[in-house]
């Protein structure tokens, strides 16, 4: 454990200081480090599931508002347990092993599997489920706690699971961006706001293939990264046209689709997205332009949101918006009653409700909104789904 | 109220055959009875009469007594001078100052009250002398929609849309006392005025301008055509330019127009058209070049390189002889963008009108009416060059040609000047300044202790609004919701922090996690259509939908003057293309550049829309200066106390 304690500190540094920009970057940073912690420690899958928690909660403390970092702690953990499950049941069947791939088409030996497995396919989580499967897998860590080859191949299995999941999360964009044909026509107008680059990827990928469109970018005040975004479309001889925030209404009612890109993806199919988008989409709803979010499965977040603009946000520095110089003497507490006569706001996400939304695209596929509870029920195991478990300590 | 009563019940019928009926009788009884009722009543408070046949009911009592309340209420109100102690510290921040205007350069001006009276009571004089003789069976007034309903005296000159007013005042000028004109049947003299507005809009610094005899409005139609388009040579030296707007609409002219033709607006300028263009072009007094990388949807709008414009339009300050200096000062401000905000557009092109008609004489051999229309209308047109006109201002520019059409001939020329430069100012002070007086305090009652405002931009009125609530001790925060590229808010929040109020400030995109805690929307306008759309700052829309969504209701302030019975549906077909160089550029953020040199990339275009439309049912309610309206009851507005009310 001390050990690995330098490289999480260094990374949750990173996340505290907002250093890791974008969820599919802090998605592979985290998975790295995880690979890294696992292959160094020599212990069992109850100790394993012990110290990932463990990390993984220092880092989610890093960074509370960056959900990819809780999903891919959930992710690990699901690899831990699964592994573990499949060693089990190849132990006890003699089925061959490494088929943590396949969990999905286990459904047919239920009485082979343990409680949790069968409790996230077939079930949805609830609390009751939880509480069951506890003391289970418990048992079944300290029945083969002293197994060595065992131990072994099951670390390697872990490592691969990981290895896995990295690569999932580096390609997600080329398997998000080979459905781009199927949703873009010719000659369709797309509007997009601030820069994502799932959404570049999938603009790119489109027009390689000759598919001819036209793309209206929102500058995305207050990072203005759209500007990035409309110059690099340009270049690859996109019609790109770069409109104000302010200008999105005016312009979407001859918009034919919305793309975008979003932070995460959360249990009730809502998004927490780049601020500004919950107008973009009430826009497009007004006009019943198809709302679409890109998104990577590592964005897929198993909470349901509760008062997500306040608890799941970020403030930024209110330089990006006001000159600091300018209105230092209103921001100052000594006139009145304490309280300064000016606050200055700025948000960094937006939650945008699930009936906002048209389409989600995934690299596994497109989904309705109201589906997404079910993929997730598919990533993640239930015992994992709250992970500050030890409230007492 | 006995009068009122009466010519009601006459009137009623009227306004179901409008156009077709021909009694000679009917009018006379309402001009007798509302005549004499003229002097007593302010201009503004006449409307009780027509409104009482509106189908949605604007409460008139309740505007009557707010206006002659404010109107005795005197000078020196402690808003306005606060206002312009305030303006004083930062000049052309975007908000025009009322206290200047009210109290400005005009000595007659100090006292509205009185000034206002006087202006119209001898208006109302003037009028009633010549228009019972000329009009004397009142078919022109009557058979408008709406129109003739009482008053005719102050009503039926303004009654018809400007240009055939102006010209109307023409056929006056010739045959000053001859009442034949008017001896042919109303829709006919209706139907030939429209005509001869047409030809004289082409044809106003024509020389001869003998009146046109057509008799039948069958034989009429084709001739203006065949006139103007002889003339069109000798017309582009005289009148350099006339309006765009005008050129197009008299192409439509053509054909034969039914009664209510004239209520329609004529076409604006298409860009995209290119003949037009080119023969603008030639007129202009501007030299523009045409913005590279346009937007293929907007191309009916003009867009033109930044900068260019400018040093050369200093260059020529000397050698423009036809412009005035006033009016090219005020050009030069739009172009530079020192003056923006609608009032204060429109306040600083009345002003500089104001003093155009105070250093004007007639050219030997002209009339004054004539010239002068049409000396204003080149003005006008160079104002478009600049920047093209925001409706209020064009509703104003309606307002000065009607009043200036409508000068009676026996005036001499001294007469007529004051007579408009008093109009002017009239106008200033009653649907501007006492308008914006009425407005604050009709949306004051709104707002309660505890209350979060959101406003979006930087509107005069709102400023004034809470500034007048914070003046009545209401406990209240204050959401100032802005964007880029004009950052109008930072002044705006700049000027309500310094006067105590407690402020939040944040972006556009920011405004659905701000709308959680905000009570109360309040938004300005540009303009408001006859379809309830809220023409207004590009992002208005955006705060308008996120409030609906959030069930936070949405008050539009604006002044009647600014209502326009125009339809819009979105915000592409008009609007206003500002430098697409301030998107690119994000003030004070250094880190911001990755679009420096946007112009050489072929496929990318920038986009800097001004105004966009907000759909009526984003709307709560509607502030004016005849009461609290739902957007629904816009029309009603426009057609009840339009024309001669609203401008």
């Amino acid at each position: 454990m001390a050990e690995v304690q330098g490289i999480v500190n260094e990374l949750a540094t990173k996340l505290r200081k907002r250093k890791v920009e974008g969820s599919r970057e802090t998605a592979r940073l985290t998975a790295e480090l995880f690979r890294t912690v696992i292959s160094q420690q020599r212990v069992t899958s109850a100790a394993l599931v012990e110290v990932v928690r463990d990390v993984g909660q220092q880092l989610i403390a890093a960074n509370p508002v960056e959900l990819a970092v809780g999903n891919i702690v959930r992710r690990v953990l699901r690899i831990i347990r699964d592994s573990d499950l499949s060693l089990e049941v190849g132990g006890l069947t003699l089925v061959p092993q490494g088929d943590d791939g396949d969990i999905v088409e286990e459904d047919d030996k239920p009485f082979m599997l343990s409680d949790a497995i069968s409790q996230t396919i077939l079930h949805q989580p609830s609390l009751v489920a939880q509480l069951e499967s506890k003391p289970n897998l418990v048992r079944h860590f300290e029945g083969k706690a002293d197994k060595t080859p065992r131990s072994w191949q099951f670390k390697h299995q872990i490592i691969e699971g990981v290895n896995d999941l990295i690569e999932d999360i580096n390609t997600c964009h080329e398997q998000i961006a080979d459905q781009a044909l199927e949703l873009i026509h010719q000659n369709e107008v797309i509007l997009t706001l601030g820069h994502s680059r799932t959404v570049k990827k999938f603009l790119y990928a489109a027009k390689e293939k000759k598919r001819s469109f036209q793309v209206y970018v929102a500058e995305g005040a207050p990072k203005h990264l759209g500007h990035v975004l409309a110059k690099e479309l340009a270049e690859k001889h996109l019609q790109t046209t770069v409109i104000s925030d302010s200008s999105v209404f005016a312009i979407i009612s001859r918009v034919n689709m919305v793309i975008v890109g979003v932070h995460a993806v959360m249990a009730n199919g809502g998004v927490i997205a780049p601020v500004g988008m919950n107008m973009v989409a009430l826009a497009a709803k007004k006009y019943a332009v198809p709302f679409v979010v890109v998104a990577g499965t590592h964005k897929l977040c198993p909470l349901f949101p509760n008062n997500p603009e306040v608890l799941l946000n970020d403030m930024r520095c209110p330089s990006e918006l006001l000159s600091f110089g300018e209105f230092s003497d209103c921001m100052d507490y000594s006139i009145g009653s304490g309280a300064p006569l000016l606050n200055v706001v700025n948000p960094a996400f937006d939650y945008v409700p699930p009936e906002l939304v048209s389409l989600f695209v995934t690299e596994i596929g497109g989904y309705h909104p109201s589906y997404i509870y079910r993929l997730i029920s598919d990533y993640y195991s239930s015992e994992d789904l709250v992970l500050q478990q030890k409230p007492a300590s | 109220m006995d009068a009122r009563r009466a010519s009601r019940t006459v009137i009623d019928p009227k306004v179901r055959h409008v156009g077709f009926f021909t009694p000679t009788a009917e009018p006379a009884p309402s001009r007798t009875q509302s005549g004499p009722a003229i002097p007593s009543s302010p201009p503004l408070s006449e409307s009780p009469a027509s409104n009482s046949l509106s189908p949605v009911m604007i409460p008139p009592s309740r505007h009557l007594s707010d206006t002659v309340a404010i109107r005795t209420a005197a000078v020196p109100v402690p808003e306005s001078a606060l206002r312009r102690k305030d303006s004083g510290e930062q000049v052309p921040v975007g908000s025009y100052n009322p206290s200047e205007s009210l109290l400005g350069t005009s000595p007659v001006a100090s006292s509205p009250s009185s000034r206002v009276g006087d202006g119209t009571l001898e208006f109302s004089e003037e009028n009633s002398v010549q228009w019972y003789r000329r009009s004397g069976s009142g078919k022109l007034a009557s058979s408008l929609p709406g129109g003739g309903l009482e008053s005719a005296t102050l009503r039926t000159p303004l009654e018809v849309p400007e240009k055939s007013a102006m010209v109307v005042s023409k056929v006056q000028n010739e045959v000053p006392t001859s009442s034949e004109p008017s001896k042919a049947k109303p829709t006919k003299a209706e139907r030939r005025a429209l005509q001869e507005a047409q030809r004289a809009a082409k044809a106003a610094a024509q020389a001869e301008g003998r009146k046109p005899t057509p008799v039948s409005g069958g034989a009429a139609p084709s001739k203006p055509v065949k006139q103007s388009s002889q003339k069109k040579e000798t017309q582009k030296k005289d009148t350099p330019t006339v309006a765009s707007s005008v050129v197009a609409s008299d192409k439509k002219g053509g054909d034969r127009p039914p009664d209510r033709r004239k209520d329609v607006p004529p076409p604006r300028m298409q860009f995209d058209d290119k003949s037009r263009v080119e023969k603008a072009k030639r007129r202009a007094v501007v030299n523009q070049t045409e913005a590279k990388n346009r937007v293929e949807l907007f191309r009916h709008l003009p867009q033109y390189e930044r900068g260019t414009q400018l040093p050369d339009l200093e260059s020529k300050i000397f050698q423009l002889d036809p412009m005035h200096p006033a009016i090219y000062k005020v050009g030069l401000k739009y172009l530079a963008g020192d003056i923006s905000g609608g009032n204060a557009r429109c306040i600083a092109m009345l002003k500089a009108f104001q003093e155009a008609i105070r250093d004007y004489s007639t050219p030997p051999k002209k009339t004054l009416v004539r010239d002068l229309t049409a000396k204003i209308s080149s003005y006008v047109s160079f104002f478009i060059e600049c920047r093209p006109l925001s409706i209020s201002m064009g509703n104003a520019v309606r307002f000065i040609k009607s009043r200036v059409a409508k000068l009676p001939i026996s005036l001499s020329e001294a007469e007529a000047k004051s007579t408009l430069c008093s109009e002017i100012d009239r106008f200033i002070n009653d649907k501007i300044v006492i308008a914006d007086k009425v407005i604050v305090r009709h949306a004051a009652t709104k707002i309660r202790d505890g209350d979060v405002l959101l406003t979006y931009g930087s509107s005069c009125v709102v400023e004034m609004i809470f500034l007048h609530a914070h003046e009545l001790g209401k406990q209240f925060r204050v959401v100032i919701v802005d964007s880029r590229p004009k950052l109008e808010g930072q002044a705006l929040l700049h000027r309500l922090v310094a006067k105590g109020l407690t402020c939040t400030y944040t972006h556009i995109n920011a405004v659905s996690y701000i709308m959680h805690e905000v009570t109360r929307v309040f938004l300005g306008a540009a303009s408001v259509l006859s379809n309830g759309t809220v023409y207004s700052r590009v992002g208005t829309a955006c705060v308008a939908m996120v409030a609906h969504a959030f069930c936070v209701p949405v008050l539009v302030c604006c002044e009647a003057y600014k209502f326009h019975e125009r339809v819009q549906l979105d915000s592409i077909c008009s609007n206003e293309l500002g430098d697409p160089d301030a998107i690119a550029k994000v003030s004070g953020r250094t880190d911001v550049n990755y679009l420096d040199n946007w112009a050489n990339k072929e496929n990318l275009q920038l986009l800097n829309l001004m105004y966009d439309a907000t759909p009526a049912d984003y709307i709560s309610m509607i502030v004016t200066d005849y009461g609290m309206i739902p957007p629904t009851s816009v029309p009603v507005i426009v057609r009840e106390y339009g024309r001669e009310h609203l401008y």
